[in-house]
């Protein structure tokens, strides 16, 4: 199954990564993705579809020193 | 014969491409003595760490009416890093040949003067002599002749000395970083080669002929050396050649910057005020006089508290065992400038310039130990 | 006086108080951040949530650099994976490097931040390198391509002050690159003193999270840092001991 953030994802795989991250409520600005360890630039998110085996990590911004 | 360009390279002389030399040019040539304070001078007396521009102020004519306070915070310095210590050795000139026209020099290639060049057997026998008065620490010189002492004649020579001494010095003419190497190789541990004046104008004037015309190769010995492995750099301007303070504080800054770029390496500094030579005996050093002198070491021992100092005997017997408690940190001992006097009852080649403390080893051993000061012949491990 | 500007990786900044934006609410940011007049913030990289959660990037003010840090990474290879990823967020080329893997101290492992350093810098990172003030790990940094240097004052978030004043000094004075002093300052008045010594820059993030009024508190460092950077233009006067009358020490030279 699809792991996105640490969490198993039923629902993720089959969809394309730009549809995904807006279904989801996700910020445009300010994230970043990696799939399986590769950094997947923004430009490549609505063709880049789910695979039901990746391993997804979302990362944004938050306060920090 | 038109006079060859002194700042242009000549053919089989290493250029390393150091910025050294353009930071030491800018940063001396900004060097007015005239415009710091009283107020300067006890800014930087009261600061822990000198910057360039304290030590500018430390070698000003204002700071020459701080010279007692001066003396105490250098004293401090040298207490703080060296302890009570004051290391000997003896200089051992093997030959007095030289291809230069150094117009301040007694070796000068012009000067009439008796030239010789100790054979091996005539090196053992010095070094045999030198050694049995307890030193381990000797420093080998030549004049600047590639001709008559190559360096395999002064590889040779360090290889011999290795035998009898704990710790052998240079200060032969300037060579290429693979040329120290190998005489490290042979046993050389440090390199000592005075600029003279740092003042490139002033140093074409007073070196018409011979290669060491080249100012850039020169000033760029130290770090060639250091590449080639050498352990410590010594540095030095000849008080009186040209502005003495500006020289000052090049030679300085010179080791300074050596210090920073290389943090590994040891630096010493050397005060070598102009002295008659036999060919000239009205040479002197003009406007240092001793309290200048004294000046200029205290300034170099709070600038670079961590750094050794030499006194020579170019100055007398009185001054110079004071320096050591002060500021200073090297004496030499024995000392004889000409070839060949430490084996047989006379010099067979005439000494580079006159000098002013005649004492040998006991005699000196005996002052500073009075003086509540420690000999020390020398503290090196090799491993 | 002449400009006095703050040059980090050919970015030049007026302002030489970075500010931190951890642990204090989001609403207070901005108003930290005009009150001290910084110009570069900190931030850190998390795992996203979802759903139209606040956005911490709608919060500092418009032409303020961000310096994401890679807090969170152990090791060198997770550093450099936290920076790219920070980057692909559209957060510039700056990075503030933190490698810990010491969860009680907190403090910087120094080996990993070089071989991180070496690597970002290599793919145009602006890398500012936080470390436990240790000279040749300093010497190692700026060889390996560093826009700047930051040692500790204390263990973070302990506004314990200058503990290694003798070793930021040293730095100070070997290096050649900006140093810019983070971690452990927790008063204004030490953010003065570490600038009187010649220090680049100062950041603090607890210090500031942690007073009773956060924007007054933003308002105190930011002037401290000047003040004390204005001090170190000047040239700070000599404390002057009474001259001695005697010359038991030179009094040979007559």
């Amino acid at each position: 199954m699809t792991i996105i953030n640490g969490k198993p994802e039923a629902e993720a795989a089959g969809k394309n990564l730009a549809d995904y991250l807006k279904e989801k409520g996700y910020p445009e600005a300010g994230i970043a993705v990696e799939i399986n360890g590769v950094i997947i630039k923004k430009s490549e998110y609505p063709g880049r579809v789910i695979d039901g085996e990746d391993v997804i990590e979302i990362v944004s911004f938050v306060g920090g020193g | 014969m038109e006079k060859t360009n002194h700042m242009e390279y000549l053919p089989g002389m290493e250029n390393i491409g150091s910025e050294i030399q353009n930071k030491i040019m800018e940063m001396t040539a900004s060097f007015n003595s005239g415009d710091f304070t009283e107020e300067d001078v006890c800014r930087a007396l009261e600061k822990d760490v000198c910057s360039p521009r304290d030590f500018m102020a430390l070698l000003s004519p204002a700071g020459e009416n701080f010279l007692e306070e001066m003396a105490v915070k250098a004293q401090k310095e040298r207490t703080a890093h060296f302890g009570n210590s004051v290391y000997m050795f003896t200089p051992l000139y093997i030959s007095n040949y030289c291809e230069n026209g150094c117009v301040y020099c007694g070796f000068n290639c012009k000067n009439k003067i008796r030239r010789a060049r100790l054979n091996e057997a005539e090196i053992r026998a010095e070094m045999e002599n030198i050694a049995a008065t307890g030193l381990t620490e000797i420093l080998l010189l030549t004049g600047e002749s590639r001709k008559y002492s190559d360096v395999e004649y002064i590889g040779n020579a360090c290889k011999i000395a290795s035998e009898y001494f704990k710790l052998v010095g240079l200060e032969i003419y300037p060579v290429n970083s693979e040329e120290y190497k190998y005489l490290h190789e042979c046993g050389a541990d440090f390199v000592t080669v005075f600029q003279e004046t740092y003042n490139p104008d002033k140093y074409d004037v007073l070196h018409p002929v011979g290669s060491k015309r080249v100012f850039p190769y020169r000033v760029n010995t130290q770090e060639r050396a250091v590449m080639g492995g050498m352990r410590g750099v010594g540095f030095g301007a000849l008080l009186g050649l040209d502005d003495f303070r500006r020289d000052a504080f090049a030679a300085g800054y010179h080791a300074y910057l050596i210090q920073k770029k290389y943090p590994h390496a040891e630096i010493a500094l050397s005060c070598p005020r102009l002295r008659p030579t036999k060919s000239d005996g009205n040479i002197n050093p003009g406007d240092v006089d001793e309290r200048r002198l004294l000046q200029i070491i205290c300034a170099y021992r709070i600038f670079l508290p961590y750094s050794g100092i030499t006194v020579s005997t170019r100055e007398r017997a009185e001054f110079r065992d004071n320096a050591m408690k002060i500021a200073a940190t090297k004496i030499s001992a024995g000392v004889d400038v000409g070839i060949g006097g430490h084996s047989t009852s006379e010099d067979k080649g005439d000494g580079q310039f006159e000098i002013s403390d005649p004492r040998n080893f006991d005699e000196i051993y005996r002052a500073l130990s009075s003086k509540g000061l420690q000999p020390v012949m020398h503290d090196y491990i090799y491993v | 006086m002449k400009e006095d500007k703050l040059i980090l990786g050919g970015h030049e900044f007026e302002s030489r108080f970075i500010l931190g934006s951890g642990k204090y609410s989001l609403e207070l940011i901005k108003a930290a951040c005009e009150n001290a007049g910084a110009e570069i913030i900190t931030l850190a990289l998390r795992r996203a949530n979802s759903g139209g959660a606040a956005n911490i990037l709608d919060y500092i003010p418009k032409g303020v650099t961000l310096l994401p840090n890679t807090s969170g990474a152990r090791n060198a290879d997770e550093a450099v994976r936290i920076a790219r990823l920070s980057r692909e967020a559209g957060c510039g080329d700056f990075v503030k490097i933190e490698v810990i893997r010491d969860s009680k101290y907190l403090l910087p492992d120094n080996a990993e931040t070089i071989k991180a350093t070496e690597i970002l810098a290599a793919e145009g990172f602006v890398v500012l390198p936080y470390m436990y003030p240790d000279l040749n790990a300093a010497r190692d940094l700026e060889n390996a391509g560093a826009a700047a240097i930051m040692p500790l004052a204390a263990p973070i978030g302990t506004n314990k002050g200058l503990c290694t004043r003798e070793f930021i000094r040293i730095i100070i004075e070997e290096c050649s690159l900006p140093v810019i002093v983070d971690a452990g300052i927790g008063k204004p008045s030490q953010a003065c003193e570490v600038m009187e010594m010649g220090a680049a820059a100062v950041m603090a993030n607890t210090a500031i999270a942690s007073a009773r009024d956060i924007p007054a508190m933003a308002e105190a460092f930011g002037a401290a840092v000047k003040a004390g950077r204005t001090a170190y233009l000047a040239g700070l006067g000599a404390v002057r001991d009474v001259a001695s009358a005697s010359s038991p020490l030179t009094g040979f030279l007559g």
